[in-house]
């Protein structure tokens, strides 16, 4: 080794990703209105007073960010250019609109939008001339002090967003699907979406992430959710990245009055992913339903927080979250219910529930329930456990191979949450994605 | 049926098995041909659940010592998987709920697996369709228990059902119904006898675990043999099973009793 390689020491992933931030903006940058700047520079601000979270914050006490803090990013340097081929096999049938973006960047020759009078979705630029109001009101609020240092750091780079629209009394007749499509090493992406259901409108938006390449790519994820009064939404949130890459996500949602909002979680990618969920209540009778699965093995770190804020009285909440942990992965999962002084009748159930496939898999566990009204349904259990072995015996009594009945049980254990995925298509991927990962065979 | 010259499907000579140290199998004697229907009657605790446990392979159950044969093959050497395969079959007493196994894909693959095993034809999703549900006919099931998670939400007389259904697919030659009656009313012992009935050939065998006499009715044994203290101390015809329905266990256990303490 000479002298000369030695001496070069590699930036960080943070110092790497400032900077990133202190590139000027490329030429073909759009030019952005006055308030999204101002947005822009106080998440810039922000950014710069706050470090990598280490496991001395209480929210990352289980999730050490070594491996991520060593790696160097860079922002795409030459756009992957995809054909439509390229990204069949992850179309979902019933979706007839789909955005796409490719390493952080909108790729129309991809997406397929069709004008729907029930819907207005497009990018930040091109919402930005229909839509200023809306995404004035909405962009940046939702994650304003939350997620701390990656949401802030995704509001710093935003250029560009997916931003979807569903008007007042409008129903959506099929699911819309935004696909975020990672295709390059190293590249650090932010993915920004916002969401807003006008009241009494309904939808089913599938939220995709997806590497094409077995690599350290860093994706940094905000979305942002406002279901309005009476409305309905079906959020499935899809992470299937690199098993190298590196996924962190923040996504919260504002409830309106008699609101209902159902999330399908599922990780399954990622070397350190971590989604931070937070659901407001923030006015009565609104209802939440959150299931979430995360299948990991080899070396792979998931972490799930989630926050569920019953600030107003008559809330409901439903929580499942399940964690299938092999090899010596690490899941982690914190959720949060928290029912403010005043939100009296609030109902809340929480179950965590994980299956260990190794001696060296490690889950840790945490319900955390903060309940200041007095007249409240508050219930949560976890368990964490490994397959029953009557059950392996019941399947091997039938022929079955122990490995065999041990893959067909641990698919089964996520196949709970996977059925209540609303997209049947969508979920005969998942269960045939969980069947070969759970079996390491089609 | 009892037939001349049959060959002996299962010998097991002097077995004695434990669970977490206790001894429940005492040096069981037991000895079945093809054709023949047996029935072992005993006590609570005698070991009937214990031996028809065993004999399908359950880990929690140490063989301590004594021998089986199956077909001639030692089948304590064989993993629970492979004795399935070669034509044993045990109906659980209770059955267990797999959540997020579809019925139907179960069966399949129990099916195709043992099919492979025999050298013969795996069915697909469509072909298994109209076998399963013709077997199903014969059991009296909706075919909607297909659509279902393996027992879920079953009754105990759907999962005894969904047990000699298996046992219709799966063709052993070797059948063990551990407590196939309890929990059934009359109407579905009617029908799952009827099934076991018609499943009955001169080519295997059915070993019938069974507390009360009420199934025997049904399912009428060539033998009947009374467990005690992990061993057979009985064996007679069908009208034994009338007898201890008659007058209890204790006298017969008395008769051992006595004859163990002459010998």
């Amino acid at each position: 080794m000479s002298t000369s390689t030695a001496m070069v020491t590699e930036p960080g992933a943070l110092d790497s990703l400032l900077a990133a931030l202190a590139l000027p903006p490329g030429s073909s940058a759009p030019t952005q209105p006055h308030w999204l700047k101002a947005l822009r520079a106080q998440a810039l601000e922000r950014v710069s007073t706050l470090t990598l979270p280490s496991t001395h914050d209480e929210a990352w006490r289980f999730t050490p960010l070594a491996a991520f803090a060593r790696q160097s990013f860079h922002p795409l340097r030459t756009p992957t250019t995809l054909q439509p081929d390229d990204i069949a096999h992850l179309h979902i049938a019933e979706a007839t609109t789909r955005l796409v973006f490719v390493d952080g960047v909108h790729a129309p020759q991809l997406s397929s939008v069709k004008p729907d009078a029930a819907l207005a979705v497009g990018t930040l630029a091109a919402m930005l001339s229909t839509h200023a109001a809306t995404l004035q009101a909405h962009l940046g609020q939702q994650v304003a002090g939350h997620g701390a240092f990656f949401a802030a750091l995704n509001t710093a780079f935003l250029q560009d967003a997916a931003v979807l629209v569903v008007p007042p009394d409008s129903s959506l007749g099929a699911p819309v699907h935004l696909l975020f499509i990672s295709t390059q090493p190293e590249v650090a992406s932010h993915p920004r979406l916002l969401l807003v259901v006008g009241a009494a409108a309904k939808a089913t938006v599938i939220e995709d992430y997806v590497a094409l390449i077995e690599g350290t790519n860093f994706t940094n994820a905000v979305a942002e959710v406002v279901v309005g009064a009476n409305a309905q939404l079906e959020h499935v949130r899809l992470q299937r990245e690199s098993k190298q890459g590196f996924h962190m996500a923040s996504c919260a949602v504002s409830l309106a009055a008699a609101s209902r909002y159902h999330s399908v979680n599922i990780a399954l990618g990622g070397q350190i992913s971590r989604l931070d969920l937070k659901v407001t209540q923030t006015f009565d009778g609104s209802e939440c339903t959150l299931d979430g699965l995360a299948l990991i093995d080899g070396e792979q770190l998931a972490d799930t927080h989630t926050f569920i804020d019953h600030a107003k009285p008559h809330g409901t909440s439903r929580q499942l979250h399940k964690c299938i942990v092999g090899g010596t992965a690490h899941a982690v999962f914190n959720g949060q219910v928290m029912v403010r002084p005043g939100a009296q009748k609030t109902d809340s159930a929480q179950s965590s529930r994980n299956l260990l496939l190794s001696s060296r898999a490690q889950v840790d566990t945490q319900p955390q329930l903060e309940i200041f009204a007095d007249d409240v349904k508050c219930t949560h259990g976890a368990t964490v456990g490994q397959l029953d072995s009557d059950e392996v015996f019941y399947l091997q009594s039938r022929g079955l191979s122990e490995r065999v009945a041990r893959n067909l049980l641990t698919y089964a254990f996520g196949a709970e949450v996977i059925n209540r995925i609303p997209v049947a298509s969508l979920r005969q991927q998942l269960e045939q994605t969980v069947l070969e990962q759970t079996t390491g065979q089609p | 049926m009892i037939i001349e010259n049959s060959p002996t499907l299962l010998e097991v000579r002097g077995l004695c098995a434990s669970v977490n140290g206790t001894d429940i199998l005492k040096g069981l004697n037991f000895t079945v041909k093809r054709g023949e229907v047996h029935a072992i009657m005993g006590p609570n605790g005698s070991g009937k659940s214990t031996f028809a446990k065993v004999l399908a392979g359950h880990t929690a159950y140490q063989v301590t010592g004594g021998e089986v044969l199956f077909e001639g093959k030692n089948l304590l050497e064989m993993a629970p998987e492979l004795r399935a395969r070669a034509g044993v079959f045990l109906a659980f007493q209770y059955p267990i709920e797999i959540p997020g196994v579809g019925n139907s894909q179960f069966l399949r693959l129990a099916y195709n697996t043992v099919q492979a095993e025999r050298g013969k034809e795996e069915l697909d999703p469509l072909e298994f369709d109209d076998l399963v549900r013709e077997k199903m006919k014969l059991l009296e099931m909706s075919p909607e228990f297909l659509e279902r998670s393996v027992n879920e939400g079953f009754s105990g007389g759907e999962k005894k059902r969904n047990e000699i259904l298996q046992m219709a697919l799966l063709e052993p030659s070797l059948a063990i119904l551990d407590e196939t009656d309890s929990g059934l009313d009359i109407d579905a012992l009617r029908v799952v006898s009827q099934g076991v009935n018609h499943l009955a050939n001169k080519d295997n065998a059915i070993v019938l675990v069974t507390h009360y006499q009420r199934l025997l009715n049904y399912i009428v044994p060539d033998f009947v043999h009374v467990m005690s203290a992990g061993r057979i101390i009985r064996t007679g015809g069908k009208e034994l099973a009338l007898e201890l329905e008659e007058r209890g266990y204790d006298w017969i256990e008395a008769e051992a009793e006595a004859a163990g303490a002459v010998a």
